[in-house]
């Protein structure tokens, strides 16, 4: 991997993400860094679902699912030895991972709108596994104690939102890695014409299944940190269908065949959601990503990237 | 047939539920043939040639290429052996240029390096006539152009073996001479080609034996001007 201006603006985000957090650079109030990472989760989650949705085609409606597996494989590790964050994301995001290449294993002889019903499915079977075990806390859901404060962040919020950080600058960089080589040009292929891309030598199956476990890796490495961010989870808040339709709505509107298209499109809308939720209600949310996927779908169906480009008069 | 065979088809039977699409039928095809195929519509030819390149599994029977069994390989995999078609209904990557284009089967099929991708794509687009569209978009080409993509796209893969499935319908006869053209060019570089045609000017000009399929049954085989005489032939397109 050959290092460019990219990868110096990543690392400077992540190095001005510490110094903002260790150091209380800027005396904002904590409520920042609380919103901060809801935002940069959606930066994960919506560059997750790209990866499948976007670079090859299939539109998974099971966001949710993957998310909360994260989120519970927390709880479980929690629950087990007491384990600290540091643990947690990797196995969330190896469980996630495991749990995608089984829904690729399983459905992606299904195409289309079939793909998709079966991908909600399977969120909403492994919530009622979810609310049917006790030792996660089964439907009254679970909590974590974990202290107010960590070193050197001082918040812990603050450390959150440094690791959220942390977090969505990788999912960013594995997404843009997996659009420029070989394995996005076999994406885009199966996007645009899965028998002819399989004619032309491109290992269909095996690349979907790469797809589905990147793909879960990332969606549950998202779910890790979750339960420490709110202290308790339940099962209707970790799989709560928002998270599906958000990362689904985040690329289409920002873009979904570039990697900077989630990421626009999740710091956008992402931010307005939770300006709407301080101002105006929290029930607003749905209706204002209901909204914008509206117009977006119909004045700009490659989103704002594709727009952009159309304005540079390079677009295609 | 003389000399070194290429593809043998043993005895394919492929069933649609109780429809029998392909009955027993048998061809062989030698290396650097060009080899016709021809029938009515509904007679098998595109059923045949996706049990060939592997899109269908075949119910019964064996396929050979190259002296190996080909039956339970994906399609890919056969694309990598050296068996490349193109489609009736031209099927480009649509959100790439002419050139992304090729550069899937180059680099999937033909082992092709990033860099070499732009000179070898290029190298073929400009042996088929498309060098001056390699920037566009592949969804926005016309009808002959994009046929002339589909060859190229097959062209990229480096195949011993090109399935030509109408490549010509609905072109005009320039256009029609056009492709016949760029056929006979590749197979002069050695590659054998298997055309399925409905334009009999085109598929007599071309081929040097023909097997006519008829309701999933091979019903002749022979040199062109055997098959233009064959009764049976004659029967099958236009009955009794």
């Amino acid at each position: 991997m050959r290092i460019d201006a990219f990868h110096v603006t990543a690392l400077a985000i992540a190095l001005l993400g510490a110094a903002v957090t260790i150091f209380d650079l800027i005396p904002v109030n904590k409520f920042y860094f609380f919103a901060g990472y809801v935002v940069l989760q959606y930066v994960v989650l919506a560059t997750a679902w790209n990866i499948m949705g976007g670079y090859m085609g299939y539109v998974n409606f099971g966001t949710a699912g993957f998310f909360a597996v994260g989120a519970y494989t927390s709880v479980v590790l929690y629950n087990l030895m007491k384990a600290p964050l540091i643990l947690m994301i990797p196995v969330s995001g190896a469980v996630c991972a495991l749990l995608g290449l089984g829904m690729g294993y399983l459905t992606l002889r299904l195409r289309g709108v079939f793909f998709a019903i079966a991908t909600l499915a399977m969120a909403i079977v492994l919530e009622t596994l979810i609310v049917n075990w006790d030792y996660v806390g089964g439907a009254t859901g679970a909590y974590i104690l974990r202290s107010r404060e960590i070193a050197p962040f001082g918040d812990y919020v603050e450390f959150l939102f440094f690791v959220m950080l942390v977090l969505a600058i990788f999912a960013v960089t594995v997404a843009r890695w997996i659009e420029r080589s070989k394995m996005g040009r076999g994406f885009a292929a199966i996007r645009d014409d899965e028998v002819a891309a399989e004619c032309t030598g491109v290992p269909t199956l095996r690349l979907k299944l790469v797809a589905t476990t990147v793909s879960g890796f990332l969606m549950g490495v998202a779910g890790a940190p979750f339960v420490l961010y709110v202290g308790f989870v339940e099962p209707s808040s970790a799989f709560n269908l928002v998270y599906a339709v958000n990362s689904i709505a985040m690329p289409m509107i920002g873009g979904a065949t570039t990697w900077l298209g989630p990421l626009i499109g999740a710091l956008l809308l992402g931010t307005v959601q939770q300006v709407a939720t301080v101002t105006i209600s929290s029930e607003l949310n749905l209706l204002i990503v209901g909204g914008l996927l509206v117009f977006f779908v119909i004045a700009a169906p490659e989103g704002i990237v594709g727009l952009v480009r159309k304005w540079r008069g390079r677009g295609r | 047939m003389t000399g070194e065979r290429l593809l043998e088809v043993r005895s394919v039977t492929k069933r649609f539920g109780g429809f029998v699409a392909l009955d027993e039928v048998s061809i062989e095809v030698g290396k650097g043939e060009r080899f016709g195929l021809i029938g009515p519509n509904g007679s098998g030819k595109t059923t045949l040639i996706n049990c060939i390149s592997g899109t269908l599994a075949n119910d019964g029977g064996e396929i050979v290429f190259k002296g190996a069994v080909l039956d339970g390989r994906k399609p890919h995999e056969r694309t990598r052996l050296g068996i490349a078609r193109s489609f009736q209904i031209p099927k480009p990557f649509r959100s790439m240029t002419v050139l992304e284009n090729l550069a899937i089967p180059l680099e999937y099929a033909s082992g092709a390096g990033a860099r070499e991708v732009e000179d070898r794509g290029m190298a073929i687009l400009e042996s088929i006539g498309l060098g001056n569209r390699a920037g566009e978009s592949s969804g926005k080409l016309t009808q002959i152009d994009m046929r002339k993509l589909e060859l190229a796209r097959a062209m990229a893969s480096e195949p011993e073996l090109l399935i030509s499935d109408e490549a010509m319908a609905g072109l005009s006869s320039t256009e029609v001479d056009d492709i016949l053209e760029i056929l006979f060019r590749m197979n002069e570089r050695g590659i054998t080609i298997i055309m399925i045609e409905h334009i009999m000017r085109a598929v007599m000009r071309f081929s040097e034996r023909i097997v006519v399929l008829d309701a999933g049954r091979k019903i002749a085989e022979g040199k062109p001007d055997e098959i233009v005489n064959d009764p049976e032939v004659e029967r099958a397109y236009l009955g009794e």
